[in-house]
């Protein structure tokens, strides 16, 4: 059971009151991108077992996407940031160094 | 007008002898859902207006006579008022918020309203909510589910809650409350 803090109304709840939406920051390419870049964009989601970049929703409650950086085996979650943030903020990647580093 | 008695029959119900917490529906319930810009002053102005109310910090409720004002979401803020009275709510406030960009529906029948009060009442709702409700404050607000219901709680008093959900689960909630509040299910073992 994860517990996961909405950064717009400031709750912190449990998993259920959440809904994923899967890998978060793909970039739609171009027009006029070869079809091999648009099925990548479609279809091609990463599944790692480490620190895993998520779109979330919180679903039950106030309704707002947000980002979150959520490790899939350890299951840690190292913050939670803006659903219009293009890339993590630098606090949450120092804390993913830091605790990946020991 | 048919149809309108249609949809508020579902809340003519008498709860079941000897519970634990009083459960009622709260038929003449009347809500207006609105979005906007929450910190824009012509917003606020407009609220006041409409209602007596100011805008409830994140997550509270304010009071003013027959209204109640419930933050729901960053844009988004629920009022609480006589069914009757929530068409005029919607009219005055749209007249004062002018060109703004805001929404104001009244979704009195597109809502229900249930109360839940008592000594054990946040025992009951506790049952089903994934929520600390025994450090809940009075005029807090809280959108959670109950059971698998998307549902809104405010605490409107030490021992009393209103606990909001879309009308087509309130037969559903209706009986999850009675069933909740049961003496039975509120017993200490």
């Amino acid at each position: 059971m994860l517990l996961i803090q909405c950064p717009a109304c400031g709750v912190e709840a449990e998993e259920t009151e959440f809904a994923p939406g899967g890998e978060a920051h793909i970039l739609r390419p171009e027009p006029g991108c070869s079809d091999a870049d648009f099925a990548m964009y479609l279809f091609e989601r990463k599944n790692p077992r480490a620190v895993h970049y998520e779109r979330w929703r919180h679903a039950f409650g106030c309704g707002k996407w947000f980002h979150m950086a959520r490790h899939t085996h350890t299951l840690e979650i190292f913050g939670v940031y803006a659903a219009d943030a293009p890339e993590p903020p630098q606090e949450i990647k120092d804390r993913i160094a830091e605790r990946t580093a020991s | 007008m048919s149809d309108l008695s249609l949809a508020r029959a579902a809340l003519d119900v008498t709860p079941p002898p000897d519970l634990g917490a009083q459960v009622e529906a709260l038929s003449s319930r009347g809500m207006v859902a609105i979005r906007g810009d929450l910190a824009d002053a012509g917003f606020a102005a407009a609220l006041k207006a409409a209602t007596g109310c100011d805008v409830p910090g994140v997550r509270r409720s304010t009071e003013a006579g027959e209204c109640r004002v419930l933050w729901m979401s960053t844009d988004e803020v629920m009022i609480f008022c006589e069914w009757s009275a929530a068409p005029g709510v919607v009219a005055s406030f749209m007249e004062k918020a002018g060109d703004a960009h805001v929404l104001a529906l009244d979704v009195s029948d597109a809502r229900a309203v249930f109360r839940v009060s008592g000594e054990k009442a946040w025992r009951v709702l506790a049952k089903g909510a994934p929520v600390d409700l025994e450090r809940f404050g009075v005029g807090e607000v809280r959108r959670t589910r109950i059971a698998t219901v998307a549902t809104g709680i405010v605490r409107t008093g030490d021992d009393s809650f209103e606990v909001f959900c879309f009308r087509s689960f309130a037969a559903y909630m209706w009986d999850w409350l009675c069933v909740g509040a049961g003496a039975e299910s509120l017993s200490d073992l």
